[in-house]
Protein backbone atom coordinates (compact mmCIF):
# COMPACT_ATOMS: atom_id res chain seq x y z
CA UNK A 1 0.00 0.00 0.00
CA UNK A 2 1.36 3.38 -0.95
CA UNK A 3 1.31 6.10 1.66
CA UNK A 4 -1.73 8.28 1.26
CA UNK A 5 -1.38 11.99 1.68
CA UNK A 6 -4.75 12.58 3.26
CA UNK A 7 -4.29 16.22 4.07
CA UNK A 8 -3.57 18.03 0.83
CA UNK A 9 -5.72 16.14 -1.68
CA UNK A 10 -9.34 17.08 -2.39
CA UNK A 11 -12.17 15.15 -0.77
CA UNK A 12 -12.84 13.24 -3.97
CA UNK A 13 -9.13 12.45 -4.49
CA UNK A 14 -8.84 11.20 -0.92
CA UNK A 15 -11.92 9.02 -1.42
CA UNK A 16 -10.40 7.59 -4.60
CA UNK A 17 -7.16 6.71 -2.85
CA UNK A 18 -9.00 5.07 0.04
CA UNK A 19 -11.29 3.16 -2.31
CA UNK A 20 -8.47 1.87 -4.50
CA UNK A 21 -5.76 1.33 -1.90
CA UNK A 22 -7.72 0.26 1.19
CA UNK A 23 -11.41 -0.54 0.65
CA UNK A 24 -11.04 -2.41 -2.66
CA UNK A 25 -8.16 -4.71 -1.64
CA UNK A 26 -9.98 -5.65 1.58
CA UNK A 27 -13.45 -6.05 0.09
CA UNK A 28 -13.20 -9.81 -0.47
CA UNK A 29 -12.01 -10.49 3.08
CA UNK A 30 -14.67 -8.20 4.56
CA UNK A 31 -17.30 -10.10 2.58
CA UNK A 32 -15.95 -13.58 3.27
CA UNK A 33 -15.67 -13.14 7.01
CA UNK A 34 -18.61 -10.72 7.38
CA UNK A 35 -16.25 -8.47 9.27
CA UNK A 36 -16.37 -4.73 9.77
CA UNK A 37 -14.11 -2.86 7.30
CA UNK A 38 -11.98 -1.45 10.13
CA UNK A 39 -9.05 -0.35 7.98
CA UNK A 40 -11.28 1.51 5.49
CA UNK A 41 -13.23 3.31 8.19
CA UNK A 42 -9.97 4.19 9.94
CA UNK A 43 -8.65 5.63 6.66
CA UNK A 44 -11.85 7.65 6.26
CA UNK A 45 -11.43 8.92 9.81
CA UNK A 46 -7.75 9.83 9.33
CA UNK A 47 -8.60 11.46 6.01
CA UNK A 48 -11.24 13.64 7.67
CA UNK A 49 -13.95 12.19 5.47
CA UNK A 50 -16.20 11.17 8.36
CA UNK A 51 -16.61 14.90 9.07
CA UNK A 52 -17.17 15.99 5.45
CA UNK A 53 -20.78 17.04 5.89
CA UNK A 54 -20.24 18.98 9.12
CA UNK A 55 -20.11 22.76 8.63
CA UNK A 56 -16.67 24.37 8.71
CA UNK A 57 -17.54 26.48 11.77
CA UNK A 58 -18.11 23.26 13.71
CA UNK A 59 -14.78 21.84 12.57
CA UNK A 60 -16.01 19.79 9.62
CA UNK A 61 -15.32 19.77 5.92
CA UNK A 62 -18.34 21.86 4.93
CA UNK A 63 -19.21 19.60 1.99
CA UNK A 64 -22.69 19.38 0.50
CA UNK A 65 -24.75 16.29 -0.13
CA UNK A 66 -23.60 16.08 -3.77
CA UNK A 67 -19.96 15.85 -2.83
CA UNK A 68 -20.72 13.26 -0.16
CA UNK A 69 -22.79 11.30 -2.69
CA UNK A 70 -19.77 11.30 -5.02
CA UNK A 71 -17.56 10.02 -2.19
CA UNK A 72 -20.05 7.25 -1.43
CA UNK A 73 -20.13 6.13 -5.08
CA UNK A 74 -16.32 6.14 -5.25
CA UNK A 75 -16.11 4.00 -2.11
CA UNK A 76 -18.84 1.70 -3.43
CA UNK A 77 -16.70 0.93 -6.46
CA UNK A 78 -14.13 -0.56 -4.09
CA UNK A 79 -16.25 -2.04 -1.30
CA UNK A 80 -20.02 -1.69 -1.02
CA UNK A 81 -20.02 -2.45 2.72
CA UNK A 82 -17.54 0.37 3.38
CA UNK A 83 -19.64 2.71 1.23
CA UNK A 84 -22.80 1.71 3.08
CA UNK A 85 -21.22 2.30 6.49
CA UNK A 86 -19.97 5.69 5.32
CA UNK A 87 -23.40 6.54 3.84
CA UNK A 88 -25.29 5.56 6.99
CA UNK A 89 -22.89 7.58 9.13
CA UNK A 90 -23.42 10.65 6.92
CA UNK A 91 -27.20 10.23 7.14
CA UNK A 92 -26.95 10.57 10.93
CA UNK A 93 -24.59 13.53 10.59
CA UNK A 94 -27.06 15.18 8.21
CA UNK A 95 -29.85 14.84 10.79
CA UNK A 96 -27.66 16.47 13.44
CA UNK A 97 -26.46 19.24 11.11
CA UNK A 98 -29.96 20.18 10.04
CA UNK A 99 -31.95 19.50 13.19
CA UNK A 100 -29.47 19.75 16.07
CA UNK A 101 -29.67 23.48 16.51
CA UNK A 102 -29.06 23.56 20.25
CA UNK A 103 -25.78 24.44 22.00
CA UNK A 104 -25.43 20.90 23.37
CA UNK A 105 -26.00 19.20 20.01
CA UNK A 106 -23.77 21.69 18.19
CA UNK A 107 -21.04 20.92 20.73
CA UNK A 108 -21.59 17.22 20.08
CA UNK A 109 -21.20 17.76 16.31
CA UNK A 110 -17.97 19.63 17.04
CA UNK A 111 -16.82 16.55 18.96
CA UNK A 112 -17.89 14.25 16.11
CA UNK A 113 -15.73 16.34 13.76
CA UNK A 114 -12.72 16.71 16.06
CA UNK A 115 -12.53 13.08 17.20
CA UNK A 116 -13.75 11.45 13.98
CA UNK A 117 -16.67 9.77 15.74
CA UNK A 118 -18.70 7.18 13.83
CA UNK A 119 -22.49 7.45 14.13
CA UNK A 120 -25.02 4.67 13.60
CA UNK A 121 -28.79 4.39 13.55
CA UNK A 122 -31.47 2.43 15.40
CA UNK A 123 -34.76 3.14 13.64
CA UNK A 124 -36.37 -0.29 13.32
CA UNK A 125 -37.77 -2.07 16.34
CA UNK A 126 -38.73 -5.60 17.30
CA UNK A 127 -42.51 -6.03 16.99
CA UNK A 128 -43.02 -3.03 14.69
CA UNK A 129 -42.32 -4.87 11.43
CA UNK A 130 -40.09 -2.48 9.56
CA UNK A 131 -42.27 0.65 9.77
CA UNK A 132 -39.69 3.20 10.87
CA UNK A 133 -42.39 5.81 11.37
CA UNK A 134 -43.77 3.90 14.38
CA UNK A 135 -42.14 3.19 17.71
CA UNK A 136 -43.14 1.08 20.63
CA UNK A 137 -40.32 2.13 22.99
CA UNK A 138 -40.59 5.56 24.61
CA UNK A 139 -38.32 8.20 26.08
CA UNK A 140 -38.74 8.27 29.86
CA UNK A 141 -37.71 11.54 31.45
CA UNK A 142 -36.75 12.55 34.93
CA UNK A 143 -35.64 16.13 35.64
CA UNK A 144 -32.81 16.87 33.22
CA UNK A 145 -32.32 13.20 32.26
CA UNK A 146 -33.70 10.64 29.86
CA UNK A 147 -33.84 6.85 29.85
CA UNK A 148 -34.41 4.70 26.79
CA UNK A 149 -34.56 0.95 26.27
CA UNK A 150 -35.03 -0.25 22.69
CA UNK A 151 -35.10 -3.74 21.16
CA UNK A 152 -33.44 -3.14 17.79
CA UNK A 153 -33.53 -6.04 15.30
CA UNK A 154 -30.60 -4.42 13.46
CA UNK A 155 -28.13 -1.71 14.31
CA UNK A 156 -25.66 -1.58 11.44
CA UNK A 157 -22.08 -1.56 12.81
CA UNK A 158 -23.61 -0.88 16.23
CA UNK A 159 -20.68 -2.54 18.00
CA UNK A 160 -18.27 -0.13 16.25
CA UNK A 161 -20.25 3.09 16.60
CA UNK A 162 -19.40 5.98 18.91
CA UNK A 163 -22.98 7.21 18.92
CA UNK A 164 -26.36 5.83 17.85
CA UNK A 165 -29.36 7.91 16.81
CA UNK A 166 -32.45 5.99 17.97
CA UNK A 167 -36.13 6.65 17.36
CA UNK A 168 -38.64 6.39 20.20
CA UNK A 169 -42.04 7.70 21.17
CA UNK A 170 -41.83 11.22 22.60
CA UNK A 171 -43.27 10.12 25.98
CA UNK A 172 -44.67 6.86 27.37
CA UNK A 173 -48.16 8.35 26.77
CA UNK A 174 -47.49 9.31 23.12
CA UNK A 175 -49.05 7.47 20.17
CA UNK A 176 -46.73 5.21 18.13
CA UNK A 177 -46.32 7.80 15.37
CA UNK A 178 -45.28 10.70 17.63
CA UNK A 179 -41.55 10.03 17.63
CA UNK A 180 -38.35 11.80 18.57
CA UNK A 181 -34.72 11.06 17.69
CA UNK A 182 -32.39 10.42 20.62
CA UNK A 183 -28.60 10.73 20.44
CA UNK A 184 -27.23 7.76 22.41
CA UNK A 185 -23.58 8.43 23.16
CA UNK A 186 -21.42 5.37 23.62
CA UNK A 187 -20.27 6.20 27.16
CA UNK A 188 -23.89 6.50 28.24
CA UNK A 189 -25.26 3.55 26.29
CA UNK A 190 -25.19 -0.22 26.72
CA UNK A 191 -25.64 -2.66 23.84
CA UNK A 192 -26.43 -6.32 24.40
CA UNK A 193 -26.19 -8.32 21.19
CA UNK A 194 -29.36 -10.31 20.44
CA UNK A 195 -28.82 -11.61 16.91
CA UNK A 196 -26.15 -12.14 14.25
CA UNK A 197 -25.78 -10.68 10.78
CA UNK A 198 -25.16 -13.46 8.27
CA UNK A 199 -26.65 -12.28 4.98
CA UNK A 200 -26.02 -12.72 1.28
CA UNK A 201 -24.63 -9.22 0.83
CA UNK A 202 -23.48 -6.11 2.66
CA UNK A 203 -21.89 -8.52 5.06
CA UNK A 204 -19.36 -6.01 6.34
CA UNK A 205 -22.03 -3.71 7.77
CA UNK A 206 -22.25 -6.11 10.75
CA UNK A 207 -25.90 -5.20 11.31
CA UNK A 208 -26.49 -7.31 14.38
CA UNK A 209 -29.56 -7.00 16.59
CA UNK A 210 -29.14 -5.38 19.99
CA UNK A 211 -30.98 -4.34 23.10
CA UNK A 212 -30.00 -0.70 23.47
CA UNK A 213 -30.17 1.01 26.85
CA UNK A 214 -29.21 4.66 27.20
CA UNK A 215 -29.28 7.10 30.12
CA UNK A 216 -28.05 10.64 29.57
CA UNK A 217 -28.75 14.36 29.78
CA UNK A 218 -32.13 15.05 28.13
CA UNK A 219 -30.48 17.69 25.94
CA UNK A 220 -29.52 14.70 23.73
CA UNK A 221 -33.18 14.20 22.79
CA UNK A 222 -33.36 16.14 19.53
CA UNK A 223 -35.85 19.04 19.57
CA UNK A 224 -37.52 18.53 16.16
CA UNK A 225 -40.13 15.80 15.78
CA UNK A 226 -38.85 12.70 14.00
CA UNK A 227 -41.63 13.19 11.43
CA UNK A 228 -39.90 16.39 10.29
CA UNK A 229 -36.37 14.99 10.59
CA UNK A 230 -37.42 11.95 8.57
CA UNK A 231 -39.22 13.68 5.72
CA UNK A 232 -36.91 16.68 5.37
CA UNK A 233 -33.54 15.05 5.97
CA UNK A 234 -33.27 11.37 6.80
CA UNK A 235 -35.44 10.09 3.97
CA UNK A 236 -33.93 12.15 1.12
CA UNK A 237 -30.37 11.76 2.42
CA UNK A 238 -30.84 8.00 2.83
CA UNK A 239 -32.28 7.46 -0.61
CA UNK A 240 -29.62 9.59 -2.31
CA UNK A 241 -26.68 8.07 -0.43
CA UNK A 242 -27.92 4.48 -0.64
CA UNK A 243 -28.48 4.94 -4.37
CA UNK A 244 -24.91 6.27 -4.53
CA UNK A 245 -23.67 3.04 -2.92
CA UNK A 246 -25.52 1.07 -5.60
CA UNK A 247 -24.14 3.33 -8.31
CA UNK A 248 -20.65 2.59 -7.02
CA UNK A 249 -21.14 -1.15 -7.02
CA UNK A 250 -22.80 -0.97 -10.45
CA UNK A 251 -19.72 0.88 -11.69
CA UNK A 252 -17.54 -1.92 -10.32
CA UNK A 253 -19.61 -4.42 -12.33
CA UNK A 254 -19.26 -2.32 -15.48
CA UNK A 255 -15.49 -2.17 -14.87
CA UNK A 256 -15.35 -5.96 -14.96
CA UNK A 257 -17.55 -6.25 -18.06
CA UNK A 258 -15.43 -3.65 -19.82
CA UNK A 259 -12.26 -5.50 -18.82
CA UNK A 260 -13.64 -8.72 -20.26
CA UNK A 261 -14.66 -7.17 -23.58
CA UNK A 262 -11.44 -5.22 -24.01
CA UNK A 263 -9.32 -8.29 -23.25
CA UNK A 264 -11.24 -10.17 -25.96
CA UNK A 265 -10.81 -7.26 -28.38
CA UNK A 266 -7.05 -7.23 -27.82
CA UNK A 267 -6.85 -10.89 -28.79
CA UNK A 268 -8.42 -10.25 -32.20
CA UNK A 269 -8.03 -6.67 -33.36
CA UNK A 270 -10.28 -5.94 -36.31
CA UNK A 271 -13.21 -8.08 -35.22
CA UNK A 272 -15.61 -6.70 -32.62
CA UNK A 273 -16.18 -9.25 -29.85
CA UNK A 274 -19.84 -10.40 -29.61
CA UNK A 275 -20.07 -9.14 -26.01
CA UNK A 276 -19.19 -5.58 -27.09
CA UNK A 277 -22.79 -4.99 -28.09
CA UNK A 278 -23.95 -6.08 -24.64
CA UNK A 279 -21.38 -3.73 -23.12
CA UNK A 280 -22.88 -0.85 -25.09
CA UNK A 281 -26.32 -1.75 -23.72
CA UNK A 282 -24.92 -2.12 -20.21
CA UNK A 283 -23.25 1.28 -20.30
CA UNK A 284 -26.54 2.86 -21.39
CA UNK A 285 -28.31 1.39 -18.36
CA UNK A 286 -25.45 2.46 -16.11
CA UNK A 287 -25.78 5.98 -17.44
CA UNK A 288 -29.48 5.95 -16.50
CA UNK A 289 -28.55 5.07 -12.93
CA UNK A 290 -25.75 7.62 -12.74
CA UNK A 291 -27.93 10.43 -14.08
CA UNK A 292 -30.82 9.44 -11.82
CA UNK A 293 -28.65 9.55 -8.71
CA UNK A 294 -26.79 12.69 -9.65
CA UNK A 295 -29.92 14.68 -10.54
CA UNK A 296 -31.57 13.71 -7.24
CA UNK A 297 -28.45 14.73 -5.33
CA UNK A 298 -28.34 18.06 -7.17
CA UNK A 299 -32.03 18.70 -6.48
CA UNK A 300 -31.58 18.07 -2.77
CA UNK A 301 -28.27 19.92 -2.63
CA UNK A 302 -29.89 23.07 -4.00
CA UNK A 303 -32.64 22.95 -1.38
CA UNK A 304 -30.11 22.11 1.35
CA UNK A 305 -27.82 25.00 0.43
CA UNK A 306 -30.51 27.58 1.08
CA UNK A 307 -32.21 25.50 3.80
CA UNK A 308 -35.34 25.59 1.66
CA UNK A 309 -38.07 23.88 3.68
CA UNK A 310 -40.64 24.70 1.00
CA UNK A 311 -38.91 22.29 -1.36
CA UNK A 312 -38.25 19.44 1.03
CA UNK A 313 -41.64 19.62 2.76
CA UNK A 314 -43.54 19.27 -0.53
CA UNK A 315 -45.26 15.96 -1.18
CA UNK A 316 -43.84 15.87 -4.70
CA UNK A 317 -40.31 15.83 -3.27
CA UNK A 318 -41.08 12.82 -1.05
CA UNK A 319 -42.61 10.99 -4.01
CA UNK A 320 -39.55 11.74 -6.14
CA UNK A 321 -37.11 10.52 -3.47
CA UNK A 322 -39.14 7.34 -2.95
CA UNK A 323 -39.18 6.75 -6.71
CA UNK A 324 -35.41 7.25 -6.82
CA UNK A 325 -34.91 4.47 -4.28
CA UNK A 326 -37.17 2.04 -6.14
CA UNK A 327 -35.67 2.77 -9.56
CA UNK A 328 -32.04 2.74 -8.43
CA UNK A 329 -32.43 -0.50 -6.49
CA UNK A 330 -33.84 -2.21 -9.59
CA UNK A 331 -31.28 -0.77 -11.99
CA UNK A 332 -28.35 -1.99 -9.89
CA UNK A 333 -29.54 -5.61 -10.12
CA UNK A 334 -30.10 -5.20 -13.85
CA UNK A 335 -26.60 -3.79 -14.32
CA UNK A 336 -24.80 -6.54 -12.37
CA UNK A 337 -26.86 -9.20 -14.18
CA UNK A 338 -25.90 -7.76 -17.57
CA UNK A 339 -22.25 -7.66 -16.51
CA UNK A 340 -22.55 -11.33 -15.57
CA UNK A 341 -23.95 -12.13 -19.02
CA UNK A 342 -20.95 -10.41 -20.59
CA UNK A 343 -18.28 -11.96 -18.37
CA UNK A 344 -19.83 -15.43 -18.57
CA UNK A 345 -18.13 -18.16 -16.54
CA UNK A 346 -15.36 -15.74 -15.53
CA UNK A 347 -17.99 -13.65 -13.79
CA UNK A 348 -19.76 -16.67 -12.36
CA UNK A 349 -16.61 -18.21 -10.88
CA UNK A 350 -15.55 -17.42 -7.38
CA UNK A 351 -11.98 -16.27 -7.09
CA UNK A 352 -11.61 -15.15 -10.70
CA UNK A 353 -10.51 -11.53 -11.20
CA UNK A 354 -13.82 -10.95 -13.00
CA UNK A 355 -15.94 -12.67 -10.34
CA UNK A 356 -19.27 -10.89 -9.86
CA UNK A 357 -20.58 -12.98 -6.97
CA UNK A 358 -20.13 -10.40 -4.23
CA UNK A 359 -21.49 -7.57 -6.38
CA UNK A 360 -24.55 -9.63 -7.30
CA UNK A 361 -25.22 -10.55 -3.67
CA UNK A 362 -24.78 -6.94 -2.58
CA UNK A 363 -27.04 -5.70 -5.39
CA UNK A 364 -29.95 -7.86 -4.30
CA UNK A 365 -30.00 -6.15 -0.91
CA UNK A 366 -30.94 -2.82 -2.47
CA UNK A 367 -34.61 -3.63 -3.04
CA UNK A 368 -34.95 -5.19 0.41
CA UNK A 369 -33.25 -2.71 2.74
CA UNK A 370 -36.47 -0.78 3.37
CA UNK A 371 -38.51 -3.00 1.11
CA UNK A 372 -39.56 -1.52 -2.23
CA UNK A 373 -43.09 -2.80 -1.58
CA UNK A 374 -43.31 -0.55 1.47
CA UNK A 375 -41.97 2.44 -0.45
CA UNK A 376 -44.31 1.86 -3.39
CA UNK A 377 -47.21 1.54 -0.96
CA UNK A 378 -46.29 4.94 0.52
CA UNK A 379 -46.16 6.52 -2.91
CA UNK A 380 -49.43 4.84 -3.90
CA UNK A 381 -51.10 6.49 -0.90
CA UNK A 382 -49.55 9.91 -1.58
CA UNK A 383 -50.53 9.75 -5.26
CA UNK A 384 -54.20 9.53 -4.24
CA UNK A 385 -54.01 13.27 -3.59
CA UNK A 386 -50.80 14.51 -5.22
CA UNK A 387 -50.95 16.44 -8.48
CA UNK A 388 -48.26 18.17 -10.49
CA UNK A 389 -48.12 21.87 -9.93
CA UNK B 1 -70.04 24.70 10.40
CA UNK B 2 -66.66 24.28 8.68
CA UNK B 3 -65.13 23.25 12.02
CA UNK B 4 -67.85 20.60 12.47
CA UNK B 5 -67.10 19.08 9.08
CA UNK B 6 -63.35 19.11 9.78
CA UNK B 7 -63.86 17.45 13.16
CA UNK B 8 -66.19 14.86 11.60
CA UNK B 9 -63.59 14.07 8.92
CA UNK B 10 -60.83 13.79 11.53
CA UNK B 11 -63.00 11.56 13.72
CA UNK B 12 -63.74 9.22 10.83
CA UNK B 13 -60.36 9.19 9.06
CA UNK B 14 -57.71 10.66 11.38
CA UNK B 15 -57.30 7.59 13.58
CA UNK B 16 -56.34 9.86 16.46
CA UNK B 17 -55.62 8.62 19.95
CA UNK B 18 -57.96 11.23 21.50
CA UNK B 19 -61.58 12.40 21.32
CA UNK B 20 -61.69 14.81 18.36
CA UNK B 21 -64.70 16.69 19.77
CA UNK B 22 -62.72 17.75 22.82
CA UNK B 23 -59.57 18.67 20.85
CA UNK B 24 -58.23 22.22 21.07
CA UNK B 25 -58.20 23.85 17.59
CA UNK B 26 -54.48 24.56 17.98
CA UNK B 27 -53.49 21.11 19.29
CA UNK B 28 -50.77 19.39 17.22
CA UNK B 29 -52.57 16.58 15.39
CA UNK B 30 -49.32 14.69 14.76
CA UNK B 31 -48.68 14.55 18.50
CA UNK B 32 -52.07 12.91 19.03
CA UNK B 33 -51.41 10.21 16.45
CA UNK B 34 -52.09 11.57 12.96
CA UNK B 35 -49.85 9.58 10.59
CA UNK B 36 -48.91 10.55 7.04
CA UNK B 37 -51.01 7.63 5.81
CA UNK B 38 -54.09 8.79 7.76
CA UNK B 39 -53.50 12.41 6.74
CA UNK B 40 -53.95 11.44 3.08
CA UNK B 41 -57.33 9.91 3.93
CA UNK B 42 -58.21 13.13 5.76
CA UNK B 43 -57.24 15.14 2.66
CA UNK B 44 -59.40 12.93 0.43
CA UNK B 45 -62.40 13.26 2.76
CA UNK B 46 -61.96 17.04 2.99
CA UNK B 47 -61.78 17.31 -0.82
CA UNK B 48 -64.97 15.28 -1.06
CA UNK B 49 -66.78 17.22 1.70
CA UNK B 50 -65.92 20.68 0.42
CA UNK B 51 -65.76 19.79 -3.28
CA UNK B 52 -62.34 21.27 -3.99
CA UNK B 53 -58.84 19.99 -4.70
CA UNK B 54 -55.85 20.94 -2.56
CA UNK B 55 -53.29 22.56 -4.85
CA UNK B 56 -49.84 21.00 -4.88
CA UNK B 57 -48.22 23.69 -2.73
CA UNK B 58 -50.68 22.97 0.10
CA UNK B 59 -49.94 19.26 0.17
CA UNK B 60 -47.48 19.40 3.04
CA UNK B 61 -47.45 18.37 6.65
CA UNK B 62 -47.91 21.89 8.02
CA UNK B 63 -51.28 22.38 6.26
CA UNK B 64 -52.80 19.59 8.35
CA UNK B 65 -50.98 20.08 11.65
CA UNK B 66 -54.04 21.36 13.60
CA UNK B 67 -57.76 21.93 13.23
CA UNK B 68 -57.05 25.66 12.98
CA UNK B 69 -54.49 25.10 10.20
CA UNK B 70 -56.91 22.91 8.24
CA UNK B 71 -59.62 25.54 8.81
CA UNK B 72 -57.37 28.25 7.35
CA UNK B 73 -56.62 26.08 4.30
CA UNK B 74 -60.29 25.21 3.75
CA UNK B 75 -61.36 28.84 4.15
CA UNK B 76 -58.76 29.97 1.65
CA UNK B 77 -59.86 27.41 -0.93
CA UNK B 78 -63.61 27.88 -0.54
CA UNK B 79 -63.22 31.68 -0.69
CA UNK B 80 -61.11 31.33 -3.83
CA UNK B 81 -63.95 29.40 -5.46
CA UNK B 82 -66.56 32.05 -4.52
CA UNK B 83 -64.34 34.78 -6.00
Amino acid sequence: MTAIDLTSASVVERAQRISEDVAGPNAEAVDRHARFPVESVEALRVGGLLASLIPVDLGGGGAGIREVADVVAILGRGCASTAMVYAMHQIQVACLVRHGRTPVLAAYLREVAADGLLLASATTEVGIGGDVRSSSCAVERSPGRFHLTKEAPVISYGAFADGILATARRTPASPASDQVLVVCRRAHTRLEQRSDWDTLGFRGTCSNGFTLTSDDDDAYVMPDSYADISSQTMLPTSHILWASVWLGLATAAVDKARGFVQAAARKSPGSTPPAALHLAELVAVHQQLADLVQSAARRYDEAWGVDDREVVEAMGFVIAMNALKVSASQLVVDIVSRAMQICGMAGYSNGSPLSLGRLLRDAYGAALMVNNDRINANNAQLLLVHRER
Amino acid sequence: MTDDVIRAVLAEHGRLAVDVAALDPDADLYQVGLTSHASVNVMLALEDSFDFEFPEQMLRKRTFESIAAIRAAVDGLTRAEVD
